[in-house]
């Protein structure tokens, strides 16, 4: 398998994919919208998707993901895989 | 002719709490109220001779046969036509009787050809039955005088031949066109010895609105209606019930056998989806099964341009298995998938998700159903707890308003539509929101009430200004929702939907549906007394498909719409078995019935009965696993029934995910699509080859049962499980009804299910259990599965694919009566008669715009593709809305639409791609690749492994 710092090339799709999922849960209120969404990627992503999005992020690319789902993507990394 | 193997009762049952006893031929008998006394007869074991009665009509006493004689009454009263009375004495048979009867069959015979001995219903034809019956020896007025003997035929339609010569205008046809179908194509023209049966204006049949649903033909005592199979094969000898393979509503059928050949497919009068009807598919196009671009035996090849090459059965499982476990070894355990589809059966499914949770070590699978409904699974399971629709189909009859939005069921649900557009006539009221006229706004003796046109993608913005009509006038069933919803979700999304940037007003400039339809609409709906929703593909098809489903079912629980008949949240679902395929766990995140992989208790489950140990985490879905190809991580695939190639969007980001792969495996009948791309094609069986079960729109679960021998050699759940012992996870199944039985084990909601049940009972709705031993028919009674009814809140979010000067017409897609999803059936049927290609729908507006008159070649490019296809001018569709269907793969309608998706399940937004609309002369570039590639792939195959 491909090292996932070195796949990037598609994680657009990811990116925009993470901004949908926000755009449902963004009318809960910060604190819900962040549980929901953080909840969602880990209930329906495997995580070699959620790896490639982080390793994207981690490179300093991703700027088109909203602080919402950015938000979520931190508070699933506090949790173990 | 109707089938060989029912019993006719004369006129249909009826329901009462009443019972009335009688006696006939001093048989005492006890029916129902309201019943005939030819009925009660029946009952009792007495035939009254008759001719233009059969339960499956009203009767209509026009032929005089079924005279009794009624002690108080006078002279001969019809029995068809008369009901039971309490203390009532009836005579069938007496002399008197007898000479009547005589004397009507004598009138019938003398103008009918003599011919019993070669006419197609021989030993069937119900006139022969009752000449026999009443004892006709001779007739008195000759074959000479003026008759109907040299009438000429109609064989326009390609499966049935009317030939009036033999028509006793007993009005059958035309009851059954009118009752039945509802589609009133057939009159009878003219009065007295010139009155003939007529297709519209005296056209032919195929000229005609006729739909070639086969009722007529069925309903037909004599043989001037039969069907071509009946007249070329001869008559059947035994009969199978078994479950059509097309769409959602699941009719049940009698197939109708010569030793291993079907001779006609009749629709099942006890079956309880469809109670004897059936479409022209279901009744028709089967063809396909024998059709000669079937492969049956099993191929292989190294690369996608080597020539395939015809090997043993067993030489294809080891190479396929083989290349697998390379591919795992050389890329990980995460590098291979599988994919099944919802014209698998239960078992199929079932097994193929097991191979890939169990065998493969992975969560890779998933189904054809994340490109139609996986929305409708995720938005009912979180506001009402079930990942299904609610109501059975007869459930439409106590509708006192039905609101259809985003399907088409005149096409996609043909045999549920007639059942609508009979509770339609009886008085129930019609809502339709759809961005296209569909053929139910506006149908014989049926006008819609409401039309609402909404702008494709708009849908959610359309919902939440219904919602905001119903909060604003106090239209909200408050009683109900304190009872059985959460009150504080209910708050919330009352806020969110009171806002008045939600009011149909507002909305307006966004739907473009005019407010006042809307407020209409939205009164109608909360206070007609029942309302049913009904929905298609034109709600989760879309970017918001899931906040959509949501929204429809906050609307139901808002105006106390769930939880009993006649009311409810009813997809509409594509294919015969996407409600059983979602069921059997072949979503990457969860096992049968819904439950998450990451759920310990489940898990476990599965596992003490596998004997292994399972992942938790979810795999990748279909849309994903393109992705992973592409980005060189995902390198196998097992594809049972399904045709990514053709019915995925994007069609050239598909394939070309499909060409980085190194070992594609499809199991299907033909060389679809996707089989361009293989590595290994396992020959498939169809239906009627196969024992298992199907689940339609309605929750009920089906037989299909196996009427002649697996033409490929095995039926498809031996293929999965060889190609599972070849990897190394051993399945030992004797039997379909094993794999149910292990199926019920482990799943809650069908614990009671098993092939045992099925023939007993034909078929039951789930959750079947021990609650519930029969089945259910309505779900939420009392209390939502979830307990509480969870209100969501559905912001609208505007999709991304916008119009602009580039692109400035809205693409939609949908379906047509005659042609099935990806059309590989029923592009090999005769059913291409009546659509042969798809066509672009197009606004004369637009059209004139363009330079664009009906036929023209017209070229569609949106951002993702370009595709070349011919006219049809119509106002059916809005100006600034063009739409197509997707039957034929060199259209390449997936060509044209994007890889947006549902934000939730990642189901395509194929409803909606801003495309441009131009005059063309010739076809696109796609369609010549597609062209040449299609030759030289064909060309790859050799001639041998065709059906004989
Ligand atoms: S076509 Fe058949 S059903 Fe119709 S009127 Fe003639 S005999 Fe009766
Ligand atoms: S086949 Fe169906 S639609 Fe056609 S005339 Fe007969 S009943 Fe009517
Ligand atoms: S309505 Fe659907 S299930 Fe019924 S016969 Fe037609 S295609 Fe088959
Ligand atoms: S069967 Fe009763 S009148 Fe024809």
């Amino acid at each position: 398998m491909s090292d996932a710092s070195h796949s990037g090339e598609t994680a657009e799709h990811l990116v925009a994919m993470a901004n949908d999922i926000a755009d449902y849960f963004r009318p809960q209120g910060r604190e819900e919208a962040i549980a929901g969404i953080a909840n969602h990627i880990k209930r329906y992503w495997t995580v070699r998707m959620r790896q490639k999005l982080n390793a994207y992020l981690a490179r300093g690319q991703g700027g088109d993901l909203d602080e919402l789902p950015r938000a979520a993507v931190d508070r699933l990394n506090q949790q173990p895989l | 002719m109707q089938s060989i193997a029912e019993k006719d009762l004369g006129t249909p049952a009826r329901q009462s709490a009443k019972m009335v006893s009688l006696t006939i031929d001093d048989r005492e008998v006890v029916v129902p109220e309201g019943t005939s006394v030819m009925r009660a007869a029946a009952l009792a074991g007495v035939s009254i001779p008759k001719l233009c009665a059969t339960d499956q009509l009203e009767a209509f006493g026009s032929c005089r046969l079924c005279l009794v004689q009624i002690t108080g009454m006078k002279g001969m009263p019809a029995s068809c036509t008369t009901p039971v009375a309490e203390g009532m004495k009836v005579t069938t048979e007496s002399k008197a009787l007898a000479d009547v009867r005589r004397g009507v069959m004598e009138l019938y015979i003398s103008d009918h050809p003599l011919d019993c001995l070669t006419c197609p219903a021989n030993g069937h034809c119900e006139l022969q039955d009752m000449a026999g019956v009443v004892g006709l020896r001779e007739v008195r007025y000759g074959y000479d005088g003026a008759n109907h003997l040299k009438e000429e035929k109609d064989t326009s339609n390609p499966y049935f031949t009317f030939d009036p010569s033999k028509c006793i205008v007993c009005s059958r046809c035309v009851r059954a066109c009118d009752e039945q179908q509802g589609t009133l194509a057939l009159t009878i023209q003219a009065r007295g010895f010139d009155s003939k049966v007529s297709a519209s204006q005296d056209d032919s049949f195929m000229d005609s609105e006729c739909v070639s649903c086969g009722a007529c033909v069925q309903a037909c005592p004599t043989a001037t209606l039969s069907e071509n199979s009946l007249i070329d094969k001869g008559q059947a000898e035994h009969s199978v019930i078994t479950t059509c393979a097309y769409c959602g509503v699941g009719c049940s059928f009698r197939a109708e056998m010569r030793g291993e050949e079907v001779v006609r497919m009749v629709p099942n009068k006890d079956g309880h989806a469809n109670h004897g009807h059936s479409c022209v598919k279901g009744r028709f196009a089967i063809g396909y099964a024998t059709h000669p671009d079937r492969i049956v035996k099993p191929m292989i090849r190294a690369k996608i341009t080597d020539p395939w090459r015809e090997v043993s059965w067993e030489e294809a499982i080891r190479y396929a298995a083989g290349e697998l476990k390379r591919i795992q070894a050389k890329y990980g355990r995460d590098s291979i998938g599988g994919i099944t589809s919802s014209r698998c059966t239960n078992e199929e499914t079932y097994l193929v998700q097991k191979l890939v949770r169990a065998g493969f070590g992975n969560n890779n699978v998933d189904t054809c159903a994340r490109v139609c409904h996986s929305p409708t699974g995720y938005g009912l399971k979180n506001t009402i707890g079930e990942s299904a629709g609610t109501q059975a189909f007869d459930s439409v009859m106590k509708a006192d308003v039905i609101m259809v939005i985003g399907a088409n069921p005149t096409d996609g649900h043909p045999v549920f539509a007639s059942q609508m557009k009979r509770r339609l006539r009886q008085g129930a009221h019609l809502i339709v929101a759809d961005p296209r006229r569909i053929d139910l706004v506006h149908t014989p003796h049926i006008q819609a009430d409401y039309h609402l046109a909404l702008r494709p993608g708009t849908n959610v913005a359309l919902i939440n200004s219904i919602a905001h009509v119903v909060v604003a006038e106090g239209l909200v069933k408050e009683d109900y929702v304190r009872e059985r919803c959460e009150w504080d979700s209910f708050e919330k999304w009352r806020a969110l939907v009171g806002d008045p940037k939600y009011s149909p007003e507002a909305m307006e400039s966004v739907t473009g549906v005019p407010a006042a339809a809307v407020r209409g609409a939205a009164r109608l709906y909360a206070t007609a007394g029942n309302g049913a929703i009904y929905y298609g593909l034109g709600v989760t098809e879309h970017s918001q498909g899931s906040t959509m489903v949501m929204g429809i079912a906050n609307l139901a629980m808002a105006t106390g719409n769930l939880g009993r008949e006649g009311v409810g949240v009813n997809p509409l679902r594509g294919q015969n078995n996407v409600q059983g395929s979602c069921d059997m766990g072949s979503f990457p995140h969860e096992f049968t019935a819904y439950r998450h992989v990451a759920d310990d208790a489940v898990r476990h489950s599965f596992e003490a009965a596998w004997g292994v140990t399972l992942r938790a985490d979810p795999g990748l879905r279909i849309p994903n696993m393109f992705e992973a190809a592409l980005d060189g991580e995902f390198k196998g695939l097992y594809i049972e029934g399904e045709d990514i190639g053709q019915s995925d969007p994007n069609t050239q980001h598909v394939t070309a995910a499909l060409t980085s792969m190194e070992c594609i495996i499809v199991q299907d009948l033909f060389l679809n699509e996707t089989a361009k791309f293989a590595h290994v094609f396992l020959p498939g069986s169809t239906f009627l080859e196969k024992d298992g079960t199907f689940i339609n729109a309605e929750r009920r679960c089906s037989r299909v049962r196996r009427v002649m021998k697996p033409k490929n050699g095995y039926a498809d759940w031996e293929i999965t499980q060889l190609l599972s012992n070849a990897v190394g996870f051993p399945m030992n199944y004797r039997h379909a009804s094993e794999i149910m039985d292990e199926i019920a084990r482990l799943t809650p909601t069908m614990t009671n299910i098993s092939f045992d049940l099925l023939d007993r009972l034909g078929s039951v709705q789930w959750p079947c259990n021990t609650a519930h031993p029969e089945g259910t028919p309505t779900m939420h009674v009392g209390t939502f599965v979830r307990g509480k009814g969870k209100f969501l809140l559905t912001e609208y979010v505007p999709t991304r694919e916008k119009v602009n000067a580039r692109y400035p017409l809205i693409l939609t897609t949908g379906r047509i009566l005659t042609q099935y999803n990806v059309g590989a059936q029923t592009r090999r049927t005769p059913n291409t008669v009546w659509h042969d290609e798809d066509r672009l729908e197009i606004h004369p507006t637009d059209a004139e715009d363009r330079g664009i008159k009906e036929g023209d070649w017209c070229g569609i490019a949106s951002r993702a593709g370009e595709s070349v296809l011919r006219a049809r001018v119509t106002d059916r569709v809005q100006p600034g809305v063009v739409y197509t269907t997707f039957h034929f793969p060199e259209s390449g309608a997936n060509v044209i639409t994007t890889e947006n998706s549902d934000w939730a399940t990642n189901c395509p937004e194929y409803k909606v791609t801003a495309v441009q609309v131009t005059r063309v002369s010739q076809p696109s570039e796609w369609q010549r690749r597609f062209r040449e590639f299609t030759k030289t792939q064909e060309e790859l195959v050799n001639p041998d492994v065709f059906v004989k």
